[in-house]
């Protein structure tokens, strides 16, 4: 029991990652991207095969394993520049399939049969170190010129570049930092399952993600890291319903919508509401 | 010269929205561009500051060629704009916006922002300054913290007036900065714009539908009508200009 709780609680600070990460590409920048499970793929099998196949430690793995990521997210970052909106979300879904349909045909990564046998390692402290580092980066950002430029071409992207603001150099960061911290994710993931196969990093895998950062509030990174963690939990809970399950999770999103259309958060942090407090009084 | 713009061309398939359009701005200038609707202002706005790129002509900045450079280092160069339509950052805040003014000249990069370096600290309490010094000069410095949205309609066109002036401008673009206001508020405008002008000693040129406001406001005027000019000079003498008249009035029967 105690072993089944520590892994829930792992996996909730990946979700974390996970959210916070596609939370500064579409909620913060406001470029509504579905490649989030394919940055993730990317992340987990470079990690997983280096551990591997080379005996290298898995924070080393780990790491690698992101900057490739990010340098796919670059990759993608590029072509989508002229798209917005639903447009962008297709291609960004296309991109992420077509990186499973790879990963599924490549003979190092084992295809449809999956890659057994990866080192394990991740502890709940492993999984929490890059938790908190993720949100610590993205909070900073947040709070400094580069957030600020994120933000206004989310706000208006005409008037961002007007104002002396890149927005080209931005939107193609986004995908980066995005895809970096999703690397991140992917390998936490490889090395606390120890098997991976390209069926996890399906559309669903994105969706799911996506969930979160819109339950928390686009743009908030306090509500994607609540979200994450009520995302991860009600599954858990709800394992008693069994065929029931899906069914009482969607009523619960549908609700949440409902009450909260804008999210938990809305695009505030629990900070904001807190000074917010004090000058009130 | 601050700005040089000599034969400005702007096709878009076979319209010509813009011909030939010359024009040269001094330092400290006040020059008002008129025309009925249509007539290629708002065009020759986005020729100036990159959004289009021109058919052909060029313009210079301070004798440099900035013609369909990005935008972006456009404003950097000097010209700032204001739109037609607002276009504030609605959900950031009133300083927010500014503080965005303030970005291509920030010197630290965003490893500096995410460690928060000395030189991010430094920075960040120069350019709130900065920020808040304009705000101040512009009566905004109370609801600096409100999200820009939820400020009233003629704040925000303030607003959008103080976000370009924040870039340090030679040049200020300002889009029909009278648009939807009523006559006081047109009135008080006219005084901001003249106290700009004196205060920041830069060229201004502005795009106006409200006769009054650019007649009494503008020291040279240009007008257009599909896309050509078809009159410049000083306001008395514009108002008596037959073809001037005629654009806006249509043919006058003989």
């Amino acid at each position: 029991m105690e072993q089944y709780i520590i892994q829930v609680v792992i996996f909730m600070g990946i979700n974390i990652i996970l959210a916070v990460s596609l939370n500064l590409i579409n909620g913060i920048t406001g470029q509504f991207s579905l490649g989030h499970a394919g940055f993730m793929a990317v992340g987990a099998y470079a990690s997983a095969i280096l551990a591997k196949n080379y005996n290298l430690p898995i924070l080393l793995t780990i790491l690698i394993g992101a900057i490739l990521a990010g340098m796919v997210g670059v990759l993608i970052g590029f072509p989508v520049l002229r798209l917005k909106g639903d447009y962008l979300a297709i291609v960004t879904l296309g991109f992420g399939e077509i990186i499973r349909v790879i990963l599924l045909n490549m003979k190092i990564t084992g295809g449809a049969k999956g890659l057994p046998g990866i080192p394990g390692g991740v502890t709940l402290l492993v999984s929490y170190f890059f938790a908190l580092i993720t949100v610590i980066v993205i909070l900073n950002i947040m709070n400094s010129t580069d957030g600020r430029a994120f933000m206004a071409i989310r706000e208006d992207e005409i008037a961002a570049e007007a104002m002396g603001v890149n927005i080209t150099l931005y939107k193609v960061l986004a995908f980066a930092i995005g895809a970096f911290f999703a690397g991140i994710a992917g390998g936490l993931y490889a090395h606390f399952y120890q098997f991976l196969k390209p069926d996890s990093f399906n559309m669903y895998k994105t969706v799911d993600v996506l969930l979160m950062v819109v339950l928390g509030g686009m743009g908030s990174v306090t509500g994607s890291i609540l979200a994450a963690i009520i995302l991860t939990i009600i599954p858990e809970l709800l394992r008693g319903f069994a065929e029931y399950r899906m069914i009482v999770y969607s009523l619960t999103l549908i609700i949440l919508m409902i009450a909260r259309p804008d999210g938990i958060f809305g695009k505030k942090e629990i900070t904001d509401i807190i000074s917010f407090k004090k000058r009130g009084r | 010269m601050l700005l040089e713009i000599k034969e400005l061309t702007k096709d878009f398939g076979g319209l010509r929205a813009v011909e030939n359009f010359s024009l040269n701005i001094k330092k400290n200038d006040l020059i008002g561009l008129i025309g009925p609707n249509g007539a290629g202002k708002t065009t020759i706005f986005n020729l100036l500051t990159g959004v289009y790129e021109p058919t052909s002509g060029y313009v210079k900045l301070l004798g440099e060629e900035i013609t369909a450079e990005k935008p972006y280092k456009i404003t950097a160069a000097g010209i700032a704009r204001t739109f037609q339509n607002i276009r504030l950052f609605k959900d950031m805040s009133v300083l927010q916006n500014v503080l965005v003014s303030k970005h291509f000249n920030v010197e630290y990069g965003m490893f500096g922002g995410i460690f928060k370096s000395k030189l991010y600290q430094k920075e960040e309490i120069r350019i709130k300054r900065e920020a808040e010094v304009l705000l101040d000069r512009f009566g905004l410095q109370d609801k600096m913290h409100l999200p820009a949205n939820s400020l009233p309609y003629g704040e925000q066109r303030r607003l959008e007036i103080v976000r370009a002036l924040a870039t340090n401008p030679a040049l200020l673009l300002l889009d029909e900065p009278a648009a939807g206001m009523n006559p006081q508020e047109t009135a008080e405008l006219m005084e901001l714009i003249r106290g700009i002008r004196k205060d920041f000693k830069i060229a201004i040129l502005l795009i106006e539908h409200d006769m009054k406001f650019v007649m009494g406001l503008c020291e040279r005027l240009v007008v257009l009508d599909y896309g050509k000019i078809i009159a410049k000079g000083k306001p008395e003498e514009i108002r008596n200009n037959k073809r001037v008249i005629e654009a806006y009035l249509g043919e006058v029967e003989e």
